[in-house]
Formats: structure tokens, C-alpha cells, sequence
């Protein structure tokens, strides 16, 4: 089986990897680049699991081919924090207990930093409609969609 | 809403969880996440039919595909006989039906049932095995719902299967057991009643919809013993069940519990494991294997689809003289669907004098159904509780009302038995009464409902060691996997118990080598079961620190208090040691500090919840929108009210997601049509408004906490509360869920003939 | 399964004549899922994202030119279209999560023909044309006809879409699309209609055009509400009548998603709505 050599940006720093043929965006990046922060839930789009941002865009990485992002910029959950500085998004789902079992966490603070990029003063119907792609079994959303709110007001006052 | 209770430094606060940072960094290890050198992956050949004869199969091709390193069938796995059982905690589990769940032997009896498994280099290489293996399938006709397994005539799952709790045989039968509770006088009763209402229902099959697939690697030595990583709710279970379908001492096996992406039930059962040893045992090579999400909703999994039918009757004051209920849950492809606590917990609520329940367990050709969150109950509550409201529609009486009017209390007996110890039931349905919720102004197509439901909880097996560092700080360690927040709760009676800094605490969940038995996460029962082990574990440790500062201060032990992480002299002839002290001293005073505890617990509190529902109906189009929602539940003492809230909010959303819009789907062969997240429709975000919550605080006084489980009564009441919301919306009772859009119109529509 | 990313035209066809079972992509977010089910293997799979004229959106002189490979998220955030095209903008606003909008694409929901694909309606009601790459060169057809059945398009082997011409609106004229779904979200429509009409300067309807999707193998066109509209003031009776006529169009079956007779009644719902919000766009009000 042929690979192709792909060379990108992730969370910063340049990355190369050999990508088998067929393979996906998600499973390049956990069993090439040992980045097992991004989840696998379904596979198939349906879960958000496994968003990343890809060039300012947010995305299931299990949608995407390996090869598409050569030369491009991709964000996961484990590039949200500065060192040891959490993300205030990271903070406010710690302090606000959005998660439970945590396998959806990433691809709920990965899809909220999207967001909070774009609109940093959402109503919480924009931000139950933008993660609307990220599926939670265990919280009800309750406490997540309040995280994300406080984590936007909290930026707001940074800045 | 708290009664008066004892101030603590620590339970009742929220700090944040110690397992936190781990997973907001994406550095928690969860089941799919380990890779070891040399690791093979592995791919599940399943049944496409779902009922037929295995009647060859011939892996000679597979085998000499490129990288393929092992192939396992059922005939590679020891036969077990029936007799072979033993309770698992959500249930009894037979062995040989558990070995031929795993992996099929001479038939399959679901669409998805394992026939081969296959280790290989790629996954590619293992999918390319997969579809060289040749099988011959005789097929079979096949059965999917209560209706069809329980006609006469029916095809025949297992041509063994006796039904237990009827006297006379019953001749070939997919009806596994009848269950029965029967008191007073029903004619009597029902004589008495001003009004009655009887109503049939059913229920489809539905999923725990956990987020993260099973997922295993198994590392097989030489020496014949095995390294199991997983995630599970309980991995001492995963331990004894592998090594009984392996025909294994549960000695051989090491099993190391990954951080878990949601349960619910469906992960106290395993599936992938066994698979996993044998193909690494072959191939001398650790083996993962990871089911995709078509394979968790075709065979993992769900609940009972079931049929019920409740008669209520109650006399014009609302006082419910008599009641009766007949259930079928499907079990799937081997015995041991929920009924049993289905006719435990459907008029439990309720003083009832006079009444009869009558449940079946059915075999069916469908994935063998396991735990979700109070199995049985949900379905359950779903008919007894629209009843209910239909009865206080009929007579005029504010539904609260009605439910006050026969609402247990200590003393009263349930209907399956036991009398109950202090519950706090009615204060759940007062809380609803008195919360701003119920008092709002509803529009136009709008409608309100409540429900209430109850379940047991669970108590069983659990172990803890409290082992206090060089430096004064504790590790906690229990064999509890942390679904929702657990350790952090460990931590919190912990710090109460040992006076210290609840982040001084470090709880960990330890493998099966590492700490004593512990049965599994479920059944709401680790906060107060393995909770009791980890104080009992601290107040060891307190006496063995108080006992090495009586030795320092060279004064009997009777004379030092522990009070807030420091032995004190009674008669403050000493100045006071701390832990630090007490910990850095420790080679000089009997060595390092250290306590286990174990406990198989009793006296379990147990759960009521009342729940509030206002709903918008588009009446052309039958959607139905959740406008607002409030849930109140006893929770005895939440000791992280945080995530005692979480709890009480997911369960309201996945009943939600039950009420509307769940529902496995097959077509006319038997196959599910439905095995992903787009069409198996689980709430997402935008589905729902804020959950309220109301903890009700009676405290269970035989927790040293007062803790009753919370992780599964809140999903008892929803569905009965949105179908009354919607009734209340529309005048139209939907017996049928999922009250899906179809249904919805329907029933409308035929209002208009 | 290889990955080609071709940057022209040319590259791609040459691509695509090298080998008869390869496919181009743009979003991925129908063929991935596909391949992962088992319904497709391709040899050779060709990414259309690198050619500049497909990821590209412009109005040239009276007509927006749409590249096939523009996403959801660019189509529906672009403000001057909203404003021409209400209606498209929503359809494909209305494509899955944040998620899938940024891969999806309109010449992916086109040529993925599914009956049930949201912005396709609303093409059809803006008379969208489909500028379709051949071996001579480019040959245009109109979107209505670009999809034959479920899954099949009349694409010949090594073609490809291009992009997509829709013509501006004229006075009076405004678009709207609504569907059904379960969830509020993430769900594919169980039906779908989108209308375009275009008001006479006292309020009558001057034309209009209707598509419903989801009741038939592809999507349909209501020409009997279309004639019901023509030269009426819309009022109450009046969208009963074109509610029927749309219930009557189509030919549904029941399926996962729902029942025929539900598919039936709603999608005379949502044609009654959907006539009628974009009577009040036309007329001036959003
Ligand atoms: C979770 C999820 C939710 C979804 N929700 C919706 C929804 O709400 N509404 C909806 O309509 N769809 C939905 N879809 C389906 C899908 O996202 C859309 O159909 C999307 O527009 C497809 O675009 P794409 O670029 O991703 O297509 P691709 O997957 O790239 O291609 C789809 C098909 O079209 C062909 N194709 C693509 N571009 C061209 C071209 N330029 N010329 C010729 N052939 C071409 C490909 O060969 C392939 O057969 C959903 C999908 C997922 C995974
Ligand atoms: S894994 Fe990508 S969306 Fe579920
Ligand atoms: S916290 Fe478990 S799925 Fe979201």
C-alpha cells in the first residue's frame, strides 16, 4: 500500500506524516500524529467528536481525507491551551462541570472556540445551534451551553 | 430545598473534578486510545440475517491473505452449560448464553451477532480477511416484537428454553419467565373506583447512545495470562466474564479500566473482550479491536421494546382503589429483558391495596438488550403515569394532587414486597407544586405535564485503600470506573473524613490487581456503596494517624482527637501534629500509612422523582418543541451538587430523546435500518431548553452521608411527562412512542374524521 | 484508494480519463460516509477544491456564478447573495452542522442526487443552470435535469460540474425554502419546498415557480400551484388549494425518515408556508 507524505501546521507547529490511501483526517491524526485528544464517535459526520478547525473552519476530521490538508493550518483541542494557561473556554467547562464521561469535551471546546472566534457575544440559541453538530449523551447540554456563555463573557472582559 | 443538616467543609461544595484537566486537554486515555508496539487491529465478522443456521464456515482464504495474523471462531471458545450463572449486579447473567452472545455457535439470532473475529496488520488487510471468509447460513424465520415472539406458531429461538415462574410447561416458547405480584382484592377494588381508565402501550427498542464505542486491547503472554485494557463500567465484571467464555481462572487476567465515554447500563456487559485474548493469544501479538457505530446500535446494547397495558381505578377523591398491569419486554436473542423491575417499579409510587402485575421476558431475534439507566423502569412509568393523568383529567383533581393523595412514605409497603424506609418522594412532588413553573401562563397549542418515577438504587460490593503520601497528601483508590464525576464525590467525603484540602486528594480508579473486588458503575450505586468503602478506608487511617501521634506524644490513643487533619491532645498537653507531620515521621512510628476497607452495602436509599414539562405542538406538522423543563429529585445528600445536577439533566434529555424521536427501525429482513446518529435521532443542543433542577435533600440515614443514588431515577418520568404535555396541548394521548411527528399527525388527523 | 488534488480543468479530466471508476469530491461529506457503508470504492479519488474556478463566487453582469465547490459556509455568508437569493441562502444554511457547512458544497448536494438534498429545490425555483466540463469542453444544463433518480445524475463518465449560473431576481421577486425535520438540527428533510414568486406592482401574483423534495425520486416541480398562484392575491383558501396540489404532486414512499401519507400531508404544509414567506419577501417585507 502506497502512502503519501503530507506536510501541515497543527496547533502551531509544522507537522509531516505519511498518510495510507483512503485514510481520514481523524485517523491520520491519532494513529500518525499521536493526537488522540480528537474523538472518534461515529465516523460518519454525525457526532463532532472529532472536530478540529481547519483553517479557520470547523470540521469533523473524519470527513476529510489525510492528504486535503497538505499545507494547510489545523487547531485541536490539545493547541486551545497556552502552555500551562487553559483556554478560558477549558477554565469555565472545568469550573461549570460541563462534563461528565468527557469523550465529547474536545470536540465541544474545539466547536466553541470556532464560534467564540467568529461571535464573541452569542445568545445561547446561537450557541445551541452552532454545536449543534456536537453530540453529548450525558450532560442534557444544560451545563455545557452555560459554560460556553460564561467562557464568552469572560473573554469579552479580557479584552 | 434543604432540611436542616450538619455543616461540612467539603460535601455539598463543588470543586473541581481531579480527572478534569485530563480531559479538557485531550490527554485522558479512553478505550480506542492505546497503542502498543506490535499492535494488531481487528475487525468482527457478524450476521447479516437475523435468524439462521451456521451451517459451514470456511476461513482457508482469509487466512492466507497478506498480514492477517489470526482468525477466531466460536468453535475455538470452551462450551458452557446453563447452570453456569452468577449475579453481575445490573442482573443475573447465565454464561453460556453471555459465551454465544459473544460469539455464535451453531446458529445466529440477531442481524450483527459475531460469527468470526480477525486480527491482521491494517485494517485493511483484517476487512479484506472479512469478506473471504466464506459462511453458509441456513436461514431462519425470525422474530422482532413481543407480538410476534408471544403468537402461537411462533418461530423458536432456543428449543431449550423453559419459562420459569409458570407451573406447567408451556411446550417450545420464546417466553423466558413470567413474573408476578398480586395483592388484595382486584374485583373489590376495582368495584369501588368512580372512575377507570385502562390503556395499552408499547415501546420500541432504543439505545444508551453512549458517544464512545467499545473498544479493547489485549495483550496475550506466553505464560498464559492476559492484559486487558478497556473501557467498562465495571472491570473486576469484564475480568470474570472473559475468563468465563475463555474457560480462564479470572487470575489470568489483568484488566485496567481506561477512562469511559458513557455508559449507561450498556457498558456492564462485555463483547469485544474475549474476542480480543483469543486473537492475541493466536497471534502472540496485542490486538485491538474497536466496534465501528453501526456495529454499537446492530449488537450492543439497547433496551426492551415492549407491549403494556394498565387498568387503574380510583374513587372520586382521587384515591386509587385498585390497579392492574400486564408487560412483554423483548430481551433480544437470549433471556433476561428488564421486566422484572419493570413490575417492580410501575405502580411503586403508590399505596395500592388491591392489585395485579404480570410480566413476560421475551426472546427475540435482536441484539441481546442490556442495562440502560433503571432498566425497565422508564417504559414502565411511561403507561402507568399517562394513566394517571387521564384519571386526574376524568376526575378534575390537579395531577400533583393525585399523586400526594397515594404517595408512599416510610412505612407503607411496596407492591413487589419490602416496606419503605424514609423516602422522599412527596417532597419531590411538593417541590414541583410550589416551583414558579408550575404557575406560569401557557399560549396557544401548548400544553404542561408532569410524571413521577421511582427506583431502587443499588448497593453490592465495592473496595477502597486510603493511602496517605510522604508529604501528607492522600491517594484514594477504588475499583469504581468514574462515569460522571465520581472520584471527584471520593474525594470530597474523603477530605471530610481526613480533615485535609479536597485537592490534597488524589482519587484514582485502579486496576483488578491493584485494589479489592468492586462490582460495576450502575445500578446508582457508587457514590453511596463505594463512597461507605472510601470513609470506612479514612476512618482506619484516621485511627492509625491519631495512633502514631499517641505514640509520638508517648500518651495512650484515647487521649487524641483528630479535628481537621491534625491529632490534637485532649487536654492540649501536646501541641497538635499535623498530617504532614504525622506522614514525614512515619519510618519512625510503624512505617508508611495505609487502610482498606470493603464493604457489600446495605440499607440503600432509595430515589423519587417528579418532573415538569411545557411543550409547543406544531399541530400541521406534529413537531414538538420542549419549552421548558424542571426536574426535582431526592438525591438523600448530593455531595457534588454539580454533577448530581448533571445527572438529573441527562437523564431528562435522554428520556426526551425516548419520548420523541428514539427508536431502533428494521426492515421486512429483519436489519436494522437506522445504525447511526443521523437517523437514530438522539437530542442534540438546539432539542432543548435549560433542564431546571430541584435537589430534594432527605437524607438516607444509612449513608454516613445520607447519599442515595442519582444516576438513574430521572429518567423514570419523562416520557410520561412530555406525552401529558402533549395531551394537554393537543387532547390526544399518544400511547405509542417514540410520539414521533408521524404519530403525532396521525393522531390528529384521525381527530378530524 | 488514491488521492489526486488536481489544480486546472485540464489536470482533472485527464485525471478522471486515466481511469473510468474514479470520482471527483469537493465537501467529501456524501462519499466519505459512502464508502464507509460499503456503497463505493473508488480507485481513484479526485479533490476539485484546488481548481480556483470552482471555489469561487462572483456576479458577473446579471448572473451569479457559483463555483460547484463552494461551501455551504461561504455560500451562506456571502451578504449580497442573502440578498438576492433569500432562499438559497437559508437551503444551504440549513445543510447539517457548522461542521458539515464548511465542507458540504452545491455542486456535492447536486450530483450526490439525493431527493431529499436541501438546496436543490431552491436552485430549481431560481432557474439555476449547471455549466457541466466535457471532453469538447462545457455543455449547460439546467439543474431541474441534472439529477435523474436517486443516486444518479446525467453526468457521462469523466464529466463534471463546474459551476452553477443562476440568473439575479427581478423586481418583486423573492425566494424561500423550508423543510421538515424531527430535530432542530441534523437531520436530513424528511420533505422539503422551496417557491419563488414575483408580485405585480398592485399584489397579485405575477409567476411563480414551486419545488417540493423528498416525495418523489427527484425533486419535483408543482406546476399546478404554480397556475393556481398566476394572477391571484394570495389569501387562506388560496394556500389551501396549493397545499393540495403539492399533497397530490408527489409520489412518496415510507421509509426510515417517514410514512407516505405523513410525507404527503406535510409537504403541502411547508408548500403553503413556504408560498407565502416568499409572497412577503416579494413584497418588501423579510
Ligand atoms: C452529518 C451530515 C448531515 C447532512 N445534512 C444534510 C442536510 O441537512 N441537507 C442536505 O441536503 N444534505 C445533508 N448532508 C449531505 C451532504 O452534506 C450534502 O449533500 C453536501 O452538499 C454534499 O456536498 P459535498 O461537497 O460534501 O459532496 P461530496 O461528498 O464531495 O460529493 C457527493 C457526490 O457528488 C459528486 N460530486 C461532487 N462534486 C461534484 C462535481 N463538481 N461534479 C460532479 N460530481 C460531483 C461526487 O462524486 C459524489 O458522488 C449531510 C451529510 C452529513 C454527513
Ligand atoms: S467521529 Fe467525526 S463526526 Fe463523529
Ligand atoms: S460528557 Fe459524556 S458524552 Fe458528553
Amino acid at each position: 500500500m502506497s502512502r503519501t507524505h503530507v506536510t501541515c501546521t497543527i496547533n502551531g507547529d509544522e507537522v509531516e506524516f505519511l498518510a495510507f490511501d483512503g485514510q481520514t483526517l481523524l485517523d491520520a491524526l491519532r494513529d500518525e500524529v499521536q493526537l488522540i485528544g480528537v474523538k472518534e464517535g461515529c465516523s460518519t459526520g454525525d457526532c463532532g467528536a472529532c472536530s478540529v478547525i481547519l483553517d479557520d473552519m470547523l470540521t469533523c476530521s473524519c470527513l476529510v481525507f489525510a492528504p486535503e490538508v497538505e499545507g494547510r493550518s489545523l487547531t485541536t483541542v490539545e493547541g486551545l491551551a497556552e502552555g500551562d494557561q487553559l483556554h478560558p473556554l477549558q477554565q469555565s467547562f472545568l469550573e461549570g462541570a460541563a462534563l461528565q464521561c468527557g469523550i465529547c469535551t474536545p470536540g465541544f471546546l474545539v466547536a466553541a472556540k470556532s464560534l467564540l472566534d467568529k461571535n464573541p457575544d452569542p445568545t445561547e440559541e446561537e450557541v445551541r445551534y452552532a454545536v449543534a453538530g456536537n453530540l453529548c449523551r450525558c450532560t442534557g447540554y444544560d451545563k455545557i451551553v452555560r459554560s460556553i456563555l460564561s467562557a464568552a463573557a469572560d473573554i469579552r472582559e479580557t479584552m | 430545598m434543604t432540611t436542616t443538616q450538619p455543616e461540612y467543609k467539603w460535601v455539598g461544595t463543588r470543586p473541581v473534578r481531579h480527572d478534569g484537566l485530563d480531559k479538557v486537554t485531550g490527554r485522558a486515555r479512553y478505550g480506542a486510545d492505546l497503542a502498543l508496539p506490535g499492535m494488531l487491529v481487528g475487525v468482527v465478522v457478524r450476521s447479516p440475517h437475523p435468524h439462521a443456521n451456521i451451517v459451514s464456515i470456511d476461513t482457508s482464504r482469509a487466512e492466507l491473505i497478506d498480514g492477517v495474523k489470526a482468525i477466531v471462531v466460536g468453535a475455538d471458545f470452551p462450551v458452557i452449560g446453563h447452570d453456569d450463572s452468577a449475579d453481575a449486579g445490573e442482573g443475573v447473567v447465565d454464561y453460556r448464553d453471555l459465551s454465544r452472545n459473544v460469539i455464535a455457535r451453531d446458529k445466529v439470532l440477531y442481524e450483527g451477532h459475531p460469527v468470526a473475529a480477525i486480527a491482521a496488520t491494517s485494517s485493511t488487510a483484517a476487512r479484506m480477511a472479512a469478506e473471504a471468509i466464506e459462511i453458509q447460513y441456513e436461514t431462519l424465520p425470525y422474530v422482532l416484537t413481543v407480538d410476534e415472539a408471544m403468537a402461537e406458531n411462533a418461530p423458536i429461538l432456543h428449543d431449550d428454553l423453559i419459562t420459569k415462574g409458570v407451573s406447567t410447561s408451556m411446550g417450545e416458547t420464546n417466553i423466558a419467565s413470567r413474573e408476578l405480584h398480586e395483592g388484595g382484592d382486584l374485583d373489590a377494588g376495582f368495584a369501588q373506583a368512580d372512575v377507570v381508565v385502562e390503556r395499552e402501550f408499547t415501546t420500541k427498542a432504543v439505545h444508551q447512545g453512549y458517544i464512545e464505542p467499545h473498544a479493547v486491547v489485549a495483550d496475550t503472554g506466553e505464560d498464559g495470562r492476559s492484559v486487558v485494557w478497556c473501557s467498562s463500567q465495571g472491570h473486576f465484571l469484564v475480568r470474570t466474564q472473559t475468563a468465563k467464555v475463555l474457560g480462564w481462572e479470572p487470575s489470568q487476567i489483568k484488566v485496567i479500566p481506561a477512562e469511559i465515554g458513557g455508559g449507561f447500563g450498556g457498558k456492564t456487559t462485555i463483547y469485544l473482550e474475549p474476542l480480543a485474548v483469543m486473537l492475541s493469544a493466536k497471534a502472540g501479538r496485542p490486538v485491538k479491536l474497536v466496534m465501528s457505530r453501526d456495529e454499537v446500535f446492530r449488537a450492543s446494547g439497547p433496551t426492551s421494546a415492549t407491549r403494556i397495558r394498565v387498568k387503574i381505578g380510583a374513587d372520586k377523591d382521587g384515591k386509587i382503589t385498585a390497579a392492574q398491569a400486564w408487560l412483554a419486554y423483548t430481551a433480544g436473542a437470549f433471556k433476561g429483558s428488564p421486566v422484572g423491575p419493570g413490575c417492580d417499579c410501575i405502580l411503586t409510587p403508590y399505596v395500592i391495596e388491591n392489585f395485579l402485575i404480570e410480566g413476560y421476558d421475551v426472546v427475540t431475534n435482536t441484539a441481546k438488550v442490556t442495562a440502560y439507566r433503571a432498566p425497565g423502569a422508564p417504559m414502565a412509568a411511561f403507561a402507568s403515569e399517562t394513566v394517571l393523568d387521564e384519571i386526574a383529567d376524568e376526575l378534575g383533581i390537579d395531577p400533583i394532587d393525585l399523586r400526594l393523595r397515594n404517595a408512599v412514605k416510610e412505612g407503607a409497603r411496596a407492591v413487589y414486597g419490602p416496606k419503605f424506609r424514609r423516602v422522599g418522594f412527596i417532597e419531590t412532588l411538593e417541590a414541583i407544586k410550589d416551583h414558579p413553573h408550575y404557575k406560569t401562563p401557557l399560549g396557544p397549542n401548548q400544553g404542561r405535564g408532569i410524571a413521577s418515577g421511582f427506583w431502587f438504587n443499588g448497593g453490592l460490593e465495592s473496595s477502597a485503600t486510603v493511602n496517605i503520601n510522604e508529604d501528607g497528601t492522600a491517594v484514594v483508590v477504588t475499583g469504581s470506573p468514574d462515569i460522571g464525576g465520581s472520584r471527584a464525590a471520593m474525594a470530597q467525603m474523603a477530605a471530610e473524613e481526613l480533615g485535609i484540602d479536597v485537592y490534597r486528594i488524589r482519587p484514582v480508579v485502579a486496576d483488578t490487581e491493584s485494589v479489592g473486588f468492586t462490582d460495576v458503575t450502575g445500578g446508582s450505586r457508587v457514590t453511596f456503596a463505594t463512597g461507605m468503602a472510601v470513609v470506612e478506608a479514612c476512618r482506619k487511617v484516621v485511627g492509625l494517624l491519631s495512633e502514631r501521634a499517641a505514640k509520638v506524644w508517648g500518651v495512650d490513643q484515647s487521649e487524641v482527637e483528630w479535628v481537621d487533619g491534625q491529632a490534637q491532645h485532649v487536654l492540649g498537653a501536646h501541641s497538635p501534629l499535623t498530617i504532614e507531620e504525622i506522614a514525614d515521621g512515619a519510618a519512625d512510628t510503624g512505617g508508611p500509612v495505609t487502610a482498606s476497607a470493603a464493604v457489600n452495602a446495605r440499607g440503600v436509599g432509595m430515589a423519587f422523582s417528579t418532573q415538569l414539562c411545557d411543550v409547543e405542538v406544531d399541530t400541521e406538522t406534529g413537531a414538538v418543541k420542549i419549552l421548558r423543563y424542571t426536574t426535582a429529585q431526592d438525591a438523600g445528600r448530593a455531595i457534588h451538587p454539580s454533577y448530581v445536577e448533571g445527572q438529573m439533566q441527562g437523564g431528562v434529555a435522554q428520556g426526551i430523546g425516548w419520548a420523541l424521536n428514539e427508536e431502533y427501525i428494521y426492515n421486512n429482513d429483519g436489519v436494522m435500518e437506522n445504525p447511526g446518529f443521523l437517523d437514530y435521532r438522539i437530542p442534540v443542543a438546539s432539542d432543548l431548553p435549560m433542564i431546571d433542577t430541584v435537589i430534594v435533600e432527605v437524607p438516607n440515614p444509612n449513608h454516613p452521608y445520607g447519599v442515595r443514588g442519582v444516576g438513574e431515577v430521572g429518567i423514570v418520568p419523562p416520557m410520561a411527562a412530555v406525552a401529558n404535555a402533549i395531551s394537554d396541548a393537543t387532547g390526544k394521548r399518544i400511547t405509542d412512542l417514540p410520539m414521533s411527528p408521524t404519530r403525532i399527525v396521525k393522531a390528529l388527523m384521525d381527530n378530524e374524521d | 484508494m488514491k488521492y489526486a488534488a488536481p489544480v486546472t480543468v485540464e489536470e482533472a479530466q485527464h485525471l478522471l480519463a486515466s481511469d473510468e471508476e474514479a470520482q471527483v469530491f469537493a465537501g467529501a461529506t456524501d462519499l466519505i460516509p459512502q464508502i464507509r457503508a460499503g456503497r463505493k470504492q473508488p480507485p481513484l479519488t479526485v479533490d476539485l477544491k484546488r481548481i480556483p474556478r470552482l471555489v469561487n463566487m462572483r456576479v458577473e453582469g446579471n448572473t451569479w456564478v457559483i463555483g460547484a465547490a463552494v461551501s455551504a459556509a461561504q455560500l451562506s455568508s456571502n451578504p449580497d447573495l442573502a440578498v438576492d437569493f433569500p432562499g438559497m441562502t437559508e437551503a444551504a444554511a440549513l445543510i447539517g452542522s457548522d461542521q458539515i457547512q464548511s465542507r458540504a458544497t452545491l455542486g456535492g448536494n447536486l450530483c450526490n442526487a439525493s431527493p431529499a438534498a436541501d438546496t436543490v429545490p431552491a436552485m430549481i425555483v431560481n432557474g439555476a443552470v449547471g455549466v457541466i466540463a466535457t471532453s469538447e469542453g462545457t455543455r449547460m444544463v439546467p439543474v431541474s435535469d441534472i439529477a435523474i433518480g436517486p443516486g444518479s445524475t446525467c453526468l457521462a463518465p469523466g464529466e463534471f460540474l463546474l459551476e452553477l449560473l443562476v440568473e439575479r431576481p427581478p423586481l418583486r421577486t423573492a425566494d424561500a425554502y423550508l423543510r421538515f425535520i424531527p430535530r432542530t438540527e441534523m437531520d436530513i428533510a424528511v420533505v422539503g419546498a422551496a417557491a419563488r414568486v414575483t408580485l405585480a406592482e398592485d399584489g397579485v401574483v405575477e409567476s411563480s415557480r414551486i419545488a417540493i423534495g423528498a416525495v418523489a425520486p427527484t425533486v419535483l416541480r408543482v406546476d399546478e400551484a404554480e397556475a393556481a398562484l398566476a394572477g391571484r392575491v394570495i389569501d387562506d383558501d388560496l394556500l389551501d388549494e396549493i397545499a393540495t396540489a403539492a399533497s397530490e404532486r408527489g409520489s412518496p414512499i415510507t421509509d426510515k425518515r417517514g410514512t407516505a401519507d405523513f410525507r404527503r400531508h406535510v409537504v403541502g404544509v411547508l408548500t403553503k408556508r413556504v408560498v407565502a414567506a416568499a409572497a412577503q419577501r416579494a413584497g418588501g417585507s423579510q
